[in-house]
């Protein structure tokens, strides 16, 4: 053996010392999950949430300070209560998984909900939006960053009175969340007194066909068809509106509030109006940091509505787990006591239900093919007018 | 009712009923031939009015802006490429199984409906969501009192048919459709008396699936959206209007097509708690006329399952 070799040799060995000594450093794995529509046609929602709760494990792991080292396991809920219930059984059954940011669809959150408690697994619901979520029981387990569909049906009913409109039509779908928005809009509108519903029509998740369901809509001529259901049926509906020369302004809930409606309708989208909790995501305090950092990952489409949402409940996780170690008990010990604290979608407090208390509804509309903020609109300011605006 | 309104609402069924129809038409006539239910006919649309779609943009792209045109190269292509993918699954899938069980044949077509189905949405560009589709007939409308006739589906409702006065033509007054009723009636005889077995069944495979194209591309033009799924609805009402009517019998299935978009009419207008149960409405029909007449409304002449 020559010196230079001896020489390569020796600092080859150092070199393998220092990888030593680096992995022996390494930080323990903890795993984290997500459960989110990832197929079907709410999908890109799902990918969406996916992204942004990614992002927050990425951060996070590039960060030095960071006790542990975050793998996330993603699972497909399909937007369908039957899968979600076998994929909540999955991913609780996995001891290893820690805590989940789980379920954009309320049908599917709230039949999986029984079985995160039985298994004593702490979520972190990051975009479903029915009430009855966090509110029918009082499980330790569950929370939301988001808020629920009450508030924004309050803001719905109190937009379109304000409006001066006086008949609405409402089309719901006939899952948990779109009964689940009827009830609630209705009860809202009632309290008003300004409008009243002039009938009410349930359809199936996966309708085509809404022709005779909007004819007898058209005969009893109201002002506004509410809407409370997903996007796919959302396109349907105002598309078929315009066929059969159906003049309403379409009024939709969070369900519709995505790049897909619109890209599904073109130049028919506009007027729509939606409502969704908290506000978008460039007016929001982390807007732009977490616009920021998405952008730089390359990921395959949109955060989505709810995006920021999921980033926030998954980096809520990350945070309790780096603060008490990754231990579902004391994961869900630290999340009962939430209070005031800083997430890039604002404070988040839970109450005794787990329930983030956010006040905020952002109104839209959409303008020139997009969802612009109702107060922002020329619709607001007067420039353009709804079908029938006073 | 209000005289218009009726009127609005018969155009609406039979809108409905002629997409139903079309769908139905394919699985009697595979049936008629292989005596096979082909499951993945649903898809079949959807991949048809998917590559209309296709088509339409990729004309655009080349500056092609006449709607007749544009209208006339998505039929054509979307027809022709599902005729072709038809009985691509015909050799391939369907006439390999031909001596095992039946429920192989649709277990297996099952399967590859979900293939094409997630197919088309996984490599359709942002193929998950709805697609606008474009609106290629003339928009003209006339409002008679409640009801508004539009001319694009007087000329859908037309050419629906015309489509199915052809067919009609074609099986009763051709040399090919004598052929065709020679092989559903008989395998056997028809082949000793010189009939190319397997041409003959690619043929009405290609028939079919070019009528599943003609009808996506219908679906398309009327609603002005498709998505990956609406195929697996078509594809059950289709087969359910093909059962009711009778399974090998064409008038069968353009009756049941009919007939079940008017239950679901009728279903939504005039049931009171309106339309959330239309097709619980609509089925439940369909299994009380199964009970009541299994072979159908209208019979196969010559009946091998009595």
């Amino acid at each position: 053996m020559g010196k230079t070799s001896r020489i390569a040799a020796a600092g080859l060995a150092a070199a393998i010392v220092a990888l030593a000594g680096a992995s022996a450093d390494a930080k323990q794995k903890v795993k984290v999950g997500f459960i989110g529509p990832l197929t079907g046609g709410v999908s890109v929602n799902g990918i969406g949430g996916r992204n942004s709760a990614d992002l927050a494990v990425r951060l996070r792991n590039a960060d030095p300070k960071s006790k542990y080292e975050y793998e996330m396991v993603v699972l497909d809920s399909e937007c369908k209560p039957n899968v979600a219930v076998q994929v909540a059984t999955k991913m609780a059954a996995d001891k290893e998984i820690i805590a989940g940011a789980t379920h954009y669809c309320s049908v599917a959150a709230i039949a999986a909900v029984d079985t995160y408690h039985k298994f004593g697994f702490p979520v972190i619901v990051w975009g479903a939006v029915l009430p009855d979520i966090t509110y029918r029981n009082k499980y330790p387990e569950i929370h939301r960053v988001n808020g629920t569909m009450i508030n924004q049906n309050d803001a719905n009913a109190a937009l379109i009175s304000s409006l001066g409109y006086k008949t609405v039509a409402v089309i719901h779908d006939t899952t948990d969340y779109g009964k689940g928005h009827n009830e609630y809009f209705s009860k809202a509108l009632a309290k008003i007194g300004k409008a009243k519903i002039v009938g009410t029509f349930g359809v199936t998740a996966d309708q085509q066909d809404f022709t005779a369901e909007l004819t007898k809509i058209k005969a009893l001529n109201p002002d506004v068809i509410y809407f409370g259901g997903l996007t796919p049926i959302g396109v349907r509906i105002r598309s078929q509106m315009d066929k059969l020369g159906v003049k309403a302004v379409l009024d939709g809930t969070s369900g519709i509030v995505s790049d897909a409606f619109i890209q599904g309708l073109g130049p028919l989208a506009e007027g729509t109006l939606a409502f969704r909790e908290g506000a978008p995501v460039e007016k929001l305090p982390g807007g732009k940091f977490f616009m920021e950092n998405y952008n730089k990952q390359k990921y395959d489409g949109a955060p989505e509505a709810y995006g920021p949402f999921a980033f926030a409940a998954m980096d809520m996780i990350i945070d309790t787990i780096e603060k008490v170690g990754p231990d579902r008990k004391k994961v869900i010990a630290a999340l009962a006591n939430v209070k005031d604290r800083d997430s890039i979608v604002g404070k988040i407090t839970f109450d005794d239900h787990g329930q983030n208390t956010v006040p905020v509804i952002t109104k839209y509309v959409v303008q020139d093919g997009k969802f612009v903020e109702w107060a922002d609109s020329e619709y607001a300011s007067g420039k353009r007018k709804l079908p029938g605006q006073k | 009712m209000d005289l218009g309104l009726f009127a609005q609402y018969t155009m609406n069924g039979l809108m409905l009923g002629m997409m139903y129809a079309l769908v139905a038409v394919g699985f009697t006539l595979f049936f008629g031939v292989l005596d096979v239910i082909k499951f993945s006919h649903g898809d079949v649309l959807t991949v048809g009015s998917f590559t209309a779609l296709a088509t339409f943009v990729g004309l655009s792209a080349l500056g092609l802006h006449s709607n007749w045109l544009a209208l006339l190269a998505m039929l054509v292509v979307a027809t022709l490429a599902m005729a072709f993918l038809g009985m691509l699954i015909a050799r391939y899938l369907v006439m390999p199984l031909r001596s095992a069980p039946p429920l192989n044949t649709l277990l297996i077509t099952l399967m590859l409906g979900t293939v094409l189905r997630e197919c088309v949405r996984l490599f359709y560009p942002q193929g998950a969501n709805p697609k606008p589709f474009p609106a290629l007939l003339p928009r003209a409308s006339v409002d008679i009192g409640e009801f508004n006739l539009r001319l694009d589906n007087v000329l859908m409702l037309s050419a629906g048919v015309l489509v199915i006065v052809g067919l009609q033509y074609l099986l009763n007054r051709t040399k090919l459709g004598l052929a065709i009723r020679a092989v559903a009636q008989d395998e056997e005889t028809a082949r000793t008396m010189g009939i190319n077995f397997t041409g003959i069944v690619l043929i009405t495979f290609a028939l079919g699936s070019g009528l599943a194209a003609f009808a996506g591309v219908m679906n398309g033009l009327y609603y002005n959206e498709i998505n990956f799924g609406i195929g697996l609805y078509l594809g059950v009402i289709g087969f359910a209007a093909a059962i009711i009517g009778g399974l090998g019998s064409i008038y069968g299935a353009i009756l049941g097509g009919f007939l079940f978009a008017g239950l679901q009419t009728v279903g939504t207008v005039l049931l009171p708690f309106a339309s959330a149960y239309k097709d619980v409405f609509a089925f439940a029909v369909v299994i009380a006329i199964m009970a009541w007449r299994p072979t159908g409304l209208i019979r196969e002449k010559i009946s091998e399952r009595v």
